[in-house]
């Protein structure tokens, strides 16, 4: 009987093969890895935005029951531990770099937001340490703080940094300002809008944590650790703070609870944990409280700007000008000077012909947490800012705001696109993903559900954003002369063994993206090779040779391109072992899924036979060919890829209460070539998710002087389920020109494209309301402000 | 130290405890089942759900000394000793409810409570307004609102297996 095997290749909905642990409990995260004579770390983290140490007293704390070290920065600077490096460095306007202050693991002498680390207690039990970390006496010399972007540039603010003048991080261009200008001057209409983008932070549901380990016999180090990419980590922390050479320095990031880019830096833990088992000899865990999280995990966005768009009087859209202010935090954190710049005024394009565009952007240090790349980091700024501004513009030009896109968007034979910023586009069709969305939304027949909405005494709006996104990061020559130091590859190995089964060792993270599932599925696809024998290896440096790790929606588009590279070298290695078995001519050796045949004949040899072959080679060409079938490939991008696409948001607001409820929410995505669509679906679901949270939820709020009043689950709004709505997601498939699979990427898209839809509903909502401007979020007190301030000042 | 005698997972544990040591604590760093999370300090995330005779509960917000006595299911203790998911775990499965893995053993733990507090059957919004002590980063909800409502189908005796998701 021939039982035909499910179809489990490029476009098969497999469902994953990392379930059944995570379903069963059997995950293994960081914090739960337990060693034998493990010790518990509990950091100190200041109170206040910005203090002078005058005295860390840790006399007391020692004494404590099952205490065994308290260790602060001079302890550290006895051990001449460097500061947290950047990864990226920015030029300002004049060509100078940016300013870079020190970022100490333990504070030296100043701390400069609230959750600065000072000193760590370690002890035999976590709540050991925790008692005795309260128990360190410190003398603070309170200075005065600023949290506020606009604030730390004012004359006068309170120096984040001494040497810093202004706070200014940089001070940076994109663009060419006298053609700016002059397209300007041409203009029958300049649409003018001031915006915030919100602060938000990340929330990954898995706290960070991290445990040291230290072999006193080899001298090996070994760093479990929360990670998006631990290869990353061992070079920076190897190198820039502990110094240990990488033959020396394990790390391993297991199970992670979620990322969204708040796990891909280098955080002090990481060194604090690893060093202090060295000194002591035992592993020394550390696994943070939420309350850590929300003022020591990188923050995200925190934009303030001005964007002013030029058009003719048919609406074409003549220039954009944007300046922006982007806060930084206290320190620069791992990738954070490139998001505003690279990841940001790149994107100003969108899916328009713009031509002439400047953006400047003036990067500013404030007393709050370091903020960082957070789940589209830069791309959802850029997006919210342009597209907000397209429909204030059509409203203030009375043009439909559909047609407006329409008029503008780049045509789909005019690709590759090269816009006026640097990128360019290789592929996308806006029309097709506008009209497709529009059909599944019913964007025609709103106008009867606003009217019926209104029967029920809801004010009923519908927003649309045409978004699209640079991703797939990076091509390693673009982003080095952009000013990043390092190059952003990726590796691969394919490892068939001597039966035939797969193992593959990849260098990009798996932290819910469900990597263990798609990309067996293209091993399954190229080689044949049944998913259940194939299994994925990541995560861990001391079984994949390197890797650059996850974010950017990187992983199929970069990881993937490389195990799509090194399956190529296993067929081409294969073909010779085959040629040689079946006596023919290696040219006329065919491959297809598993089977290596004689063009023409019936002689075949299928892929197990090969690597028998290869492995035990007693009738094997070993003068030609080396034993073994195991090869690595490295890929790196010629270009981003660009996925775009269309959103739709539909909401309801009570005009009683001031709540968005959200109705419907339309998504047709192009994301390339789809390789699981449910995972797709579902990376695309959680995107939006995100993105309706900082529409309407979310914020970060500091006080004045610097307090995270914002500061657990109680204070900031995560999403919940009954906060939203069914999404409909759909896929509108253009390939990418550039890499192997055709693929561009979906774990942003929905973060990315789904703020603006959803303001411009709440503004479509509002309409008689007269807003023109709404910063994220749309609470339910800013709606019922809106909609019966009004109404309270004219009954007064 | 107070001593704590429970049962967990049809196992017997006796455990000397601190007066402050949480359930999830004694759970995770006792007896090493490690399937239950710990996803804030505030009760408000629900990773850390289990089932005590009968009822959810945020073993977070659960002294060790309050379960004396109780029985006590975990995700550990949910599958059948060969192996075979419970209804709830076959439907994530089946309908992607999850991504991370984190709030997962939580929140199939609440909804196995939400649908036996429904035995004529639940709405959709009956199941997200029940999965309010639940947050999820990763999947947006609704592959978990659509896993949930199929295992009640199950778990309701309405089906035999759990509906296949639409492709």
């Amino acid at each position: 009987m021939n039982v035909v095997a499910p179809f489990e290749g490029i476009g098969a909905s497999l469902r994953r093969k990392e379930d059944f642990r995570f379903l069963r409990g059997r995950g293994a995260y960081t914090d739960d890895f337990n060693r034998q004579g493990q010790l518990h770390a509990w950091i100190l983290r200041s109170p206040h935005a910005h203090a002078r140490l005058t005295s860390v007293d840790t006399a007391a704390a020692a004494k404590m029951p099952g205490v065994v070290a308290v260790f602060t920065g001079a302890d550290m600077a006895k051990d001449n531990i460097g500061g947290l490096p950047c990864g990226w460095q920015i030029h300002n306007k004049d060509g100078s770099p940016m300013a870079e202050p020190a970022h100490p693991v333990l504070a030296a002498d100043k701390v400069r937001h609230v959750g600065d680390p000072i000193a760590v207690a370690i002890a035999a039990t976590r709540e050991q340490a925790r008692d005795a970390a309260e128990a360190i006496a410190v003398s603070y010399d309170v200075l005065p703080a600023v949290a506020n972007t606009l604030d730390a540039v004012k004359p006068g603010a309170p120096a984040v940094h001494d040497g810093v003048g202004g706070n200014l991080c940089y001070d940076w261009h994109i663009g060419d300002k006298a053609v700016l200008d002059a397209a300007f001057a041409q203009a029958a209409k300049i649409v003018s809008l001031d915006m915030v983008n919100n602060r938000l932070i990340p929330n990954a549901m898995e706290p960070r944590a991290a445990l040291g380990e230290f072999d006193p016999t080899t001298g090996d180090y070994t760093l479990h650790t929360t990670s998006q990419n631990p290869h990353v980590i061992r070079l920076l922390m190897g190198a820039n703070v502990l110094h240990i050479p990488e033959s020396k320095l394990r790390v391993v990031a297991p199970d992670v609870g979620g990322g969204f880019g708040s796990k891909i830096y280098h955080y002090a833990e990481e060194a604090i944990v690893t060093w202090s088992a060295g000194k002591l000899g035992r592993p020394v865990k550390w696994t943070a409280d939420r309350s850590e999280s929300f003022m020591s995990d990188a923050h995200g966005r925190d934009h303030v700007s001005n964007a002013q768009l030029a058009l003719d009087a048919n609406g074409k859209i003549l220039g954009l000008k944007v300046h922006t202010y982007a806060n930084m935090g206290a320190y620069l954190s791992t990738f954070a000077p490139c998001v505003p710049t690279y990841l940001y005024a790149t994107l100003l394009a969108g899916t328009y012909t713009t031509p002439v565009i400047y953006c400047e952007v003036k990067a500013v240090f404030t007393n709050t947490v370091p903020v960082d790349a957070y789940r589209g980091a830069g791309r959802p700024e850029a997006t919210f800012l342009l597209e907000r501004l397209m429909d204030v513009a059509a409203q203030e030009t009375g043009i439909d705001r559909v047609e407006l896109r329409r008029r503008n968007f780049i045509q789909p034979d005019q690709f590759p696109y090269q816009t006026p910023v640097a990128l360019q586009y290789d592929s996308g069709n806006y029309q097709a993903t506008l009209d497709q969305a529009l059909v599944t939304a019913d964007w025609a027949g709103f106008e009867s559900r606003r009217a019926e909405a209104a029967k029920r005494g809801k004010l009923r709006g519908i927003g649309i954003s045409t978004y699209l996104e640079a991703c797939g990061i990076a091509p390693s020559a673009v982003v080095g002369s952009l000013g990043a130091r390092a190059g952003l590859y990726e590796v691969g190995t394919i490892r068939v063994h001597p039966t035939g089964s797969v193992t593959v060792l990849t260098g990009a993270h798996s932290h819910g993206q469900g990597h263990e599932t798609t990309f067996a599925q293209l091993v399954a696809d190229k080689l044949g090779v049944p998913t259940a024998q194939v299994d994925i290896v990541h995560g861990d440096t001391a079984k994949v040779p390197f890797g650059m790790g996850t974010y950017g929606s990187r992983s199929l588009a970069v990881g993937g391109s490389a195990m799509m590279k090194a399956m190529d070298k296993i067929i081409a290695k294969g073909k010779r072992i085959a040629a040689h078995l079946m006596e023919a001519s290696v040219d006329d050796i065919e491959f297809d899924r598993g089977t290596f045949r004689v063009a023409g004949t019936d002689k075949t040899k299928a892929l197990v036979d090969i690597s028998v072959a290869a492995y035990v080679p007693h009738n094997y060409p070993i003068d030609e060919i080396e034993p073994g079938l195991e090869e690595t490939a490295f890929y790196d991008p010629k270009n981003f890829t660009y996925p775009g696409g269309c959103h739709i948001a539909e909401v309801e607001i009570c005009p009683e209460t001031g709540k968005v409820s959200m109705v419907n929410f339309t998504a047709v995505d192009d994301v390339g070539r789809v390789i699981n669509p449910m995972i797709v679906e579902g990376q695309v679901q959680g995107g939006i998710a995100q993105g309706i949270g900082q529409a309407l939820l979310e914020t970060c709020v500091y006080d004045a002087d610097g307090q995270l009043l914002s500061g657990s689950m109680m204070d900031y709004t995560m999403p919940r389920a009954d906060d939203l709505a069914p999404v409909s997601v759909a896929t509108h498939t253009t390939l990418c020109t550039h890499n192997p699979l055709g693929v561009k990427g979906c774990g942003e898209v929905g973060a990315i494209g789904s703020p603006p839809a959803v303001i411009n509903a709440v503004v479509d909502a509002l309409r008689d309301y007269g807003v023109r401007s709404l910063d994220m979020p749309a609470t339910p007190a800013k709606m019922w402000q809106i909609i019966n301030g009004g109404r309270r000042m004219a009954a007064e | 130290m107070p001593q704590v005698t429970l049962t967990v997972n049809g196992q017997t544990h006796t455990q000397e405890v601190e007066g402050r040591t949480l359930l999830v604590e004694l759970l995770r760093e006792k007896l090493r089942l490690t399937g239950t999370h710990v996803g804030c300090d505030t009760s408000q995330c629900g990773a850390c759900v289990v089932d005590i005779n009968g009822e959810s509960v945020k073993s977070c917000t659960t002294l060790a000394v309050m379960a004396n006595g109780a029985n006590v299911t975990t995700i550990e203790g949910l599958a059948a000793a060969d192996g075979t998911l419970h209804a709830m775990q076959e439907a994530f499965r089946e309908y992607h409810a999850l991504q991370c893995g984190f709030c997962t053993p939580g929140m199939v733990m609440s909804a196995i409570d939400l649908v036996n507090k429904h035995p004529n059957g639940i709405t959709e919004q009956q199941i997200r307004e029940g999965l309010e002590g639940n947050l999820c980063r990763c999947t947006g909800y609704h592959n978990i609102v659509r896993a949930i409502a199929a295992a009640a189908d199950v778990m309701h005796g309405k089906r035999t297996e759990i509906a296949r998701a639409a492709e």
